[in-house]
């Protein structure tokens, strides 16, 4: 899916992150604010990568204000805004519980 | 390249020039003090000159040398910004500066850096904006990071010689007696400046305050002091005590308090006239509440209560369960006021305190240290001088002084902040090596040091969850991830001395 319009999930609060999706031309391009990022930036950036594919968001500029979000938040924050830029509500709990191993 | 026994690799150059480290107690061998060159006073003399400017120049600072200065006024500090914009002024470069301490409050520190004017700095801590700046890499030559009784060895054995100390004194007289209880910025003990004085070659008290001699009580002595400068303002008050000791709310934190606590009063220390010190963290803080119930439960009393002192300690004092106070420094107004009204508790400078090179300190006699921790690695290694993304933001302070000598040292520290993880593999840098540390607290449970097997044997009843420190390790990284490793440049911009002098670790550009 390519995305047209603007959605956001999480707050800057100490442990939170927030996830902006915007439009994109081509791929999945994240822009990582952490104060983590030299121990975790890679992995925050593949994670946030992996959740969007998994949500067939193939187009898609994700600015991420991280404040030392643990990866569930990560997750959570990440399908928020996916669902959001949507506008679904009906969320796939079981096929979003099937990526956890 | 030396590989020290924390396998820690030294470059030669500084490996060859402090040596490096080999074990808490291998250093330790007798030595000759440094001599100091006395101008007398005869009876007429005054000390009083008009300024900072012509202190400076009557002491005759110039190009090269080292001067000094105390953080008991720790964020509240107004006088080595002072000083040091005028020696800038005053177009005198090249200066190595020997603070017991360095706080966010100095961050013009950066631009006499910049500039030349300041080129060698030994401290025990560098803070958020200087720390940031020096882990950039914006000196020539290494920070030396010296914990409290480091510093003071070093003063002694003249590894760092101060030509002239600028201490800032809460009150003096016209004759240099100077006190840490009288005045405006009242600071309480002048423990670390009172070393400067000793064994500096100039002396200049710097006071806001200045009263009809002679002041007493006498921290500092007139036979001490070469000049005195009146000046508006030496300090805030209310910076003091910024960021300390308030009670932490925290559950996880009144958790890990609360195992602290256990761990003492299990311990065949938790008797009548055994001692303790507490560090200033938020655990650290909250231990004392709970050993105050357990004090007062089992009718156990403390012999003395050391360090940094906190209102929590004041407080055990005027309830009668703790004798005495030693105090080497204050971390809220409460401890200042308390010195001055109470015999028992008594100020002492920074070598009696902990240095390792003293004909002994007072942690030699001390039962138990609660030290906080940025990180602890599976070897015990304790760093509290680089966050976990390298960068120097921490203080050396009393921690390998306390741990190395008390019969049980209790490192307390959260298992994760926020994504980080507290237990590692490895710590970033090591400031206290793990043969120094005890007994790690988290709020899961505490890991026991395996080289104290009477420890572990101790408290094998014990009614907290206890893990190794590898388990410790691997509860943390379940949470946050395994962390990437940090990737430091080729430039070192600290060396870490061990509380004898030699290198136990260095830290490069980031």
């Amino acid at each position: 899916m390519t995305v047209k319009q603007t959605a956001t999930a999480g707050t800057t609060e100490s442990s939170d992150i927030m996830i902006t999706l915007k439009p994109n031309d081509s791929g999945i391009e994240v822009e990582l604010d952490s104060n983590v990022k030299k121990q975790f930036g890679d992995h925050i950036n593949a994670l946030i990568k992996d959740i969007l594919q998994k949500l067939s968001i193939d187009n898609v500029k994700v600015e991420a204000v991280d404040k030392g979000a643990l990866d569930c938040t990560i997750k959570a924050r990440t399908i928020a805004a996916a669902y959001r830029l949507r506008g679904e509500s009906d969320y796939e709990w079981e096929a979003i519980n099937s990526w956890n191993d | 390249m030396s590989v020290n026994q924390v396998k820690r690799e030294i470059p030669d150059k500084y490996a060859k020039q402090y040596g490096v480290y080999a074990g808490e107690f291998t250093n330790v061998k007798p030595y000759e003090a440094v001599k100091r060159p006395i101008k007398p006073i005869t009876p007429h003399d005054s000390k009083m000159v008009d300024s900072i400017h012509d202190a400076i120049v009557k002491t005759g600072l110039k190009d090269g040398m080292t001067i000094s200065f105390h953080h008991h006024f720790r964020e509240g500090d107004y006088v080595m910004n002072m000083v040091l914009d005028e020696i800038a002024k005053m177009g005198i470069k090249n200066i190595s500066i020997a603070p017991s301490s360095i706080a966010n409050v100095h961050a013009p520190l950066i631009d006499h850096i910049k500039n030349g004017v300041v080129t060698n700095i030994t401290s025990s801590g560098l803070r958020d904006k200087v720390g940031a700046a020096i882990s950039e890499g914006i000196m020539d030559n290494p920070v030396v990071i010296r914990s409290h009784g480091g510093r003071a060895r070093a003063i002694a054995r003249g590894d760092i010689h101060i030509d002239v100390a600028f201490i800032g004194a809460p009150s003096s007289d016209e004759y240099g007696n100077i006190n840490g209880t009288k005045g405006n910025a009242t600071c309480g003990s002048l423990g670390y400046a009172m070393i400067d004085a000793k064994y500096a070659d100039q002396v200049v008290a710097v006071t806001d305050t200045l009263v009809p001699y002679p002041n007493t009580p006498i921290s500092i002595p007139q036979t001490d002091v070469d000049y005195v400068v009146k000046v508006d303002a030496i300090g805030d008050p209310s910076g003091i005590a910024k960021g300390a000791t308030r009670f932490t709310k925290n559950p996880k934190e009144l958790l890990i308090a609360e195992y602290a606590a256990k761990v003492i009063t299990e311990s065949s220390y938790f008797k009548n006239g055994f001692s303790f010190q507490t560090g200033s963290g938020g655990a650290a803080l909250a231990v004392s509440r709970f050993l105050r119930k357990a004090m007062i439960d089992e009718d156990v009393k403390a012999s003395f209560a050391l360090g940094g002192i906190t209102n929590a300690m004041v407080e055990l004092q005027k309830e009668g369960l703790v004798d005495k106070l030693i105090d080497v420094q204050d971390f809220d107004h409460p401890s200042a006021v308390s010195m001055a009204e109470n015999p028992d508790h008594y100020e002492i400078d920074a070598e009696s305190y902990a240095s390792p090179l003293s004909k002994g300190s007072f942690i030699n006699q001390l039962d138990v240290a609660i030290l906080s921790a940025l990180e602890v690695d599976t070897n015990f290694n304790v760093n509290v001088i680089t966050g976990s993304d390298g960068v120097l933001r921490g203080a050396s302070g009393g921690h390998s002084d306390t741990s190395a000598a008390c019969k049980m040292s209790i490192v307390v520290a959260p298992i994760v902040r926020g994504r980080i993880p507290t237990i590692v593999d490895d710590v970033q840098t090591v400031v206290t090596p793990g043969e120094s540390v005890d007994v790690v607290v988290t709020e899961l449970g505490v890991a026991i040091n395996p080289n104290r097997p009477d420890l572990i044997e101790m408290f094998k009843d014990m009614k907290v969850p206890q893990f190794t420190i590898e388990e410790l390790k691997e509860k943390a990284y379940a949470i946050t991830g395994t962390p990437a490793k940090i990737h430091y440049g080729d430039k070192v911009v600290a060396l870490i001395e061990y509380r004898d002098g030699s290198l136990i670790d260095v830290v490069k550009n980031v």
